[in-house]
């Protein structure tokens, strides 16, 4: 006889020990790279991430006529500025309450909020209409919820454009390049015939950085964070203040909360 | 058949001047006009060499260009492993244009040889204003 039952009890047992042992130590606080300093070198995971933006409007609207957030962020990665609403790419921008949330005002709606200048940008959605009609698949989201774009990939369609109930995307009808004041030269700019929106700073994320909306917001109205972490600061801002998203009866599960 | 001697030198002359370019070069031992491009290295210790061995770039840059912008756009993989264990961050402007600032002496001189013009990296990706 081989293994008798006194044996195969031990190795049985100690098999599932060394098991726990592990799952316990992949858990364990002690485990984790606690060094504060970024290292460019080392990957940073985006596994088990769920990024998101959480905007306070009032603390927006203090900053009157504040757009240190889009300044940034066009400056960051060279959105081109043709001077008419027709040409128009929108990363990050500014709508009317009204139209940013409609069916969500009434007719006592205060004043200030229902005329105030409300700050959008792409959702990153959660099911993300963009992503379904993309037939390049030049447009996907990310396992840390950022729609991200694959301009190499993009052929111009369009039904993007069309699918996005927000209005985030915008198609270059013109060489943006000579519309672009400062060229920033470590992102690249677009070329004519692509689609492009929002990236919620991926390039910036993959260095360790927030986004530069987030980083530029000097009224402390913007919080970007990790919705799968519960400690993070957008979990505590949702758990603790009432927040609305754009259009939610769409099903798009918006990832952009506002702060009312 | 008439002139048969004519014809056939007539035809071993027009094969010998329509295959000259294949012949002449290896025939004479000369080339013709070589490219001749520029390679700027930033000091990196211990290491003279690209992110691959030299012969292999020249051969497949842009098998290797592809699959860092496929790996960086679409999966989120920036860091790249060289065979001798060093890492570098996956970025065209910022990482290959850093050792090679200059593009119309390094890119550009084989690419015009080869008559492969300017391939469309540079529609979008910013070219480093060359100084040097």
């Amino acid at each position: 006889m081989g293994v008798d039952r006194r044996k195969f009890l031990t190795i049985a047992g100690l098999t599932t020990l060394t098991a726990l042992g592990k799952k316990a130590s992949s858990v364990l606080p002690g485990n984790e790279d606690s060094s504060a300093v970024f290292d460019p070198m080392q990957p940073v995971s985006t596994e088990g991430k769920r990024y998101a933006l959480v905007i306070d409007i009032r603390k927006c609207l203090k900053g009157e006529g504040c757009h240190d957030c889009i300044d940034a962020c066009h400056l960051t990665h060279n959105v081109p500025d043709f001077g008419n609403p027709k040409d128009e790419i929108k990363w990050i921008w500014k709508e009317h309450y009204e139209e940013a949330f409609p069916k969500q005002e009434h007719p006592f709606t205060d004043k200030g909020l229902k005329e105030a200048p409300v700050l959008v940008l792409c959702n990153h959605c959660d099911n993300p209409p963009c992503v379904r009609v993309c037939p390049t698949q030049s447009t996907w989201k990310r396992d840390d919820g950022v729609v991200m774009m694959d301009m190499h990939r993009c052929i111009g369609c369009r039904y993007c454009v069309a699918a996005c109930p927000y209005g985030s995307r915008s198609f270059n009808w013109r060489d943006p390049r000579p519309f672009i004041k400062d060229v920033n030269a470590e992102y690249p700019t677009r070329t004519r015939g692509v689609v492009e929106k929002c990236n919620l700073c991926a390039e910036r994320l993959a260095v360790g950085k927030i986004p530069a909306c987030v980083e530029a917001c000097k009224h402390g109205a913007l919080f970007f964070g990790d919705l799968e972490d519960p400690e993070s600061e957008v979990r505590e801002l949702l758990g603790s203040r009432y927040a609305i998203r754009r259009k939610p009866d769409l099903g798009t599960s918006p990832q952009v909360y506002y702060l009312v | 058949m008439y002139d048969t001697g004519k014809i056939i030198i007539g035809i071993i002359i027009f094969l010998v001047l329509f295959t000259s370019p294949f012949w002449y070069g290896p025939a004479t031992g000369s080339s013709g006009d070589m490219p001749d491009p520029i390679i700027h290295t930033k000091d990196m210790p211990g290491k003279d060499a690209c992110v691959m061995p030299g012969e292999y770039m020249r051969a497949s840059h842009m098998d290797l260009l592809n699959t860092w912008r496929n790996d960086v756009v679409r999966d989120g993989h920036r860091i790249y492993t060289d065979p001798d264990g060093k890492k570098y961050y996956r970025s065209l402007s910022n990482t290959c244009m850093d050792c090679h600032p200059n593009k119309s002496t390094f890119c550009d001189r084989c690419h015009d040889y080869m008559g492969v013009g300017q391939p469309d990296c540079w529609d979008c990706h910013v070219e480093p204003k060359e100084d040097i």
